[in-house]
């Protein structure tokens, strides 16, 4: 490096980027996906669900307080945790799906950051108009004119993000009671607390950070690099087709690009897609409406920018004809994900049908493994949490089945029911005991099973667990 | 795909428009020297600004015996006492209601919100001020004779009400006037070693053990002659003067030959402290906490 030039800058501002408006089916697919997430997502807290009396009528609730989880007619309770597990598995596995067949649709479609920044684009425009009047309103000084747009637009961002951070909190409790104390000034400090911080985030971040959180903050597009293949569907250029680019009437020696820039006006990351596939591209696919909407223009086919794969180039240039993307998204890797998403989603499924209303979980005190009574008797303790799911209250029978002869008996109850309240657990402590002499009590070891019986339904659950006796070797 | 993939990664030649690179080759993989963004920098000051505040808020730099405390105040402990504070007055009723009560009446059916709080909140005194002689689990310790409060067998008694003064004033201490009291003769210097064999196996009979029949049977007057006014002519004992039953399974210095001669010889004294605040000054705990312990107590499967 000579002394003249000059050193390399360190840091850099952000190019802001200011998308034109494009009209086309990805656009209007767009348009559709976020309708319906955001409509899910802003309405799912307010749909009411009859459960009875005993428990909260709100479709969807994550009740933190009491430990259970409300998703329409499924309720999970704290040990069946495994279900949330398993819905993760499956959308970790869904999203491998999706980007190995179709490269990073997660991030061009569905993902909260882009359909917020997309919304925030729309207002923007709404408010400032398109893409030369916002250029202009951007490069003149502060005026009266100006601050009114820039007020209006920040006002309604604000009122979008509120609404945003409002919502997320109204999963975590019954919506109405909330909305009522958070209008009042009754609620908790967290929840205040929860719906600025989130109300910041989604100003901060669909505002003014934008493209900035997918290219520096977010992890998910290096590590998706690593499921994508050379038949993967990403939105690319054709240069075989396209160049060598020029303006003008005149096309000898050039290829179909016109270089009109419109790929390049309507990107909402302000790269151009024609430098091959980078980083900043989260293949929303606007460059594809925009391109063909200029090529019906110039009577030229459509798809100089389209969803192809790395091997459409060798392809194409062969002289082939377009792959059907079919051809592309089924493949072994594909049909891998896509079998062990299906097999986890009817396993989760199967177990939800399957599993009982009743459950209990036995723990052995084995501090001291065993009591000696003054007959002589072999007494061991365990302590058996009873969950009843059923919404009603129901008297439990406790029974064993061993090999052995052992006898059951209940701490602070007489006879061995007991009646837990709808809804509830309750901790009973059980005592099994083996009588003086008897193979049990002298054994060091004797598998038993501890029965539970609903005396209502007479459904039964049981729990295998061990006494322990006397050594006597 | 040109040609220039192929070259030694060094020799390759940027694309035009491209940054520089840093230099750094991993694998033939170069790395471009691109710009930070600025917000980025901004966002590494404001953590430091943050950091510096964070440092004058609170407690953070260490001196020599403290550290500095910081403008709020901010005390992890007095959060802690503020806490138990606040708990202390959630749970004033419910104190108040476990003193009223009949201990008897206290039951997981009837009254079940005081039984759950007796039983948790005993259980954390029982770890606390208990445990240390009678065990974690209870189960007590026979090398030391410490009694197994697990079982059925009871020196003083295993109603609630028996337990509850047990706690409340303790064992063979002088600190509480109402303290159990049990005095066993030692009777190395009053029996003869032939008679001591005699009563020894007399006692193993009377548990259902294997004994020297012979020795047993002479040993039937010494017993009724010596211990009976204690231990009762049928060696079932006397809860009243703490005198153990002799005829169980139950040994709280073990019951073998070796192990009951020594306690016929040199006799064997147990001690607990009163825990009772109320019945004397070396005493601990509140009422409530005597009757929560009580309660835990009585739950653990030896309760009548």
């Amino acid at each position: 490096m000579s002394a003249t030039e000059e050193p390399t800058k360190l840091y850099a501002a952000r190019e802001p980027v200011f998308p034109k408006d494009v009209r086309g089916k990805f656009r209007t697919l767009k348009w559709a996906i976020m309708l319906v997430t955001l409509g899910i997502y802003y309405v799912t807290p307010w749909i009411r669900w009859d459960r009875g009396p005993a428990l909260p009528d709100q479709a969807v609730l994550i009740d933190l307080a009491n430990r259970r989880f409300f998703f329409f007619w499924i309720e999970i309770w704290p040990h069946e945790f495994y279900f949330v597990a398993g819905l993760l598995i499956m959308a970790g596995l869904g999203l491998f799906l999706f980007t190995s067949a179709l490269g990073r649709v997660w991030c061009g479609y569905t993902c909260p950051q882009t359909v917020w920044t997309d919304l925030f684009f729309a207002v923007e425009r709404w408010i400032e108009g398109d893409r030369n009047n916002r250029l202009r309103i951007w490069r003149k000084g502060m005026d009266f004119h100006k601050f009114r747009l820039r007020v209006t637009k920040y006002a309604i961002w604000l009122a979008i993000a509120v609404a945003t951070g409002g919502a997320w909190v109204f999963y975590f409790a019954d919506a109405p009671t909330l909305l009522t104390n958070i209008v009042t000034g009754q609620s908790d400090y967290v929840v205040y607390a929860t719906i600025g911080i989130l109300t910041a985030t989604t100003f901060v971040f669909g505002g003014f950070m934008r493209e900035q959180v997918c290219v520096y903050m977010c992890p998910w597009p290096r590590i998706q690099a690593a499921m994508m293949d050379e038949d993967t569907i990403t939105v690319a250029y054709r240069d075989w087709r396209g160049e060598p680019r020029g303006h003008g009437k005149d096309r000898d020696g050039l290829g179909d690009c016109i270089d009109c820039n419109a790929c390049v006006n309507v990107c909402p990351v302000g790269i151009d897609i024609r430098d091959g596939q980078q980083l900043e591209c989260i293949t929303c696919a606007l460059c594809i409406d925009a391109c063909d909407d200029i090529m019906e223009k110039v009577g030229k086919p459509r798809g100089l920018i389209d969803y192809i794969a790395l091997t459409d180039e060798a392809h194409e240039r062969a002289g082939n004809p377009k792959k059907p993307v079919w051809k592309h998204i089924f493949r072994p890797r594909t049909i891998l994900y896509t079998v062990l998403w299906s097999a986890i989603g009817i396993g989760l499924t199967v177990l939800l049908f399957i599993r009982s209303e009743i459950d209990m979980t036995v723990a052995p005190v084995r501090n001291p493994q065993f009591v000696l009574l003054s007959d002589g008797t072999s007494r061991n303790t365990y302590d058996v949490r009873i969950r009843n799911m059923t919404h009603g209250d129901t008297t439990f029978a406790f029974s064993l089945t061993s090999d052995e002869a052992l006898r059951l008996e209940l701490e602070g109850v007489d006879g061995l029911s007991v009646e837990v309240p709808a809804d509830t657990t309750h901790l009973q402590r059980v005592y099994v005991l083996a009588e003086p002499g008897s193979t049990a009590a002298d054994a060091e070891r004797t598998d038993l099973r501890l029965w539970l019986e609903d005396t209502n339904s007479e459904a039964r659950t049981h729990q295998d667990t061990t006494f322990f006796g006397r050594d006597m070797e | 795909m040109t040609d220039d993939q192929n070259k030694h990664p060094e020799e390759q030649v940027l694309m035009e428009g491209d940054p520089d690179t840093t230099g750094h080759v991993w694998d033939g993989i170069k790395e471009f020297n691109n710009p930070l963004p600025r917000w980025w920098l901004w966002t590494f000051y404001a953590t430091c600004v943050w950091g510096i505040v964070y440092t004058v808020l609170y407690p953070a730099w260490p001196l020599l015996d403290r550290a500095t405390p910081g403008i709020l105040g901010f005390s992890t402990r007095e959060n802690v006492s503020r806490d138990i504070a606040e708990f202390d007055a959630m749970n004033t009723d419910i104190r108040a209601q476990l003193v009223e009560v009949t201990l008897s009446d206290v039951n997981p059916t009837d009254t079940p919100e005081l039984y759950n709080y007796a039983i948790n909140g005993g259980a954390a005194i029982f770890a606390t001020w208990c445990s240390q002689c009678h065990g974690s689990g209870a189960a007590g310790v026979q090398a030391s004779g410490y009694p197994n409060l697990l079982d059925d067998d009871w020196l003083w008694g295993g109603t609630i009400d028996d337990i509850h003064y047990t706690v409340s004033h303790g064992i063979r201490n002088e600190d509480d006037l109402d303290a159990h009291y049990s005095e066993m003769t030692a009777y190395d210097e009053i029996l003869s070693d032939d008679e001591i064999a005699q009563v020894v196996n007399y006692v193993l009979n009377l548990s259902g053990q294997a004994a020297d029949m012979s020795l047993a049977s002479a040993g039937e007057s010494i017993f009724l002659d010596n211990c009976a006014a204690c231990h009762q002519d049928s060696g079932m004992g006397d809860q009243f003067l703490g005198a153990p039953n002799l005829t169980d399974a139950i040994w709280l210095y073990g019951g073998t030959p070796e192990a009951i001669e020594e306690t016929v010889r040199y006799s064997r004294f147990g001690v607990m402290p009163p825990w009772s605040a109320e019945a004397s000054d070396a005493g601990r705990l509140s009422e409530a906490e005597v009757r929560a312990v009580s309660i835990y107590v009585h739950s653990l499967g030896g309760g009548q």
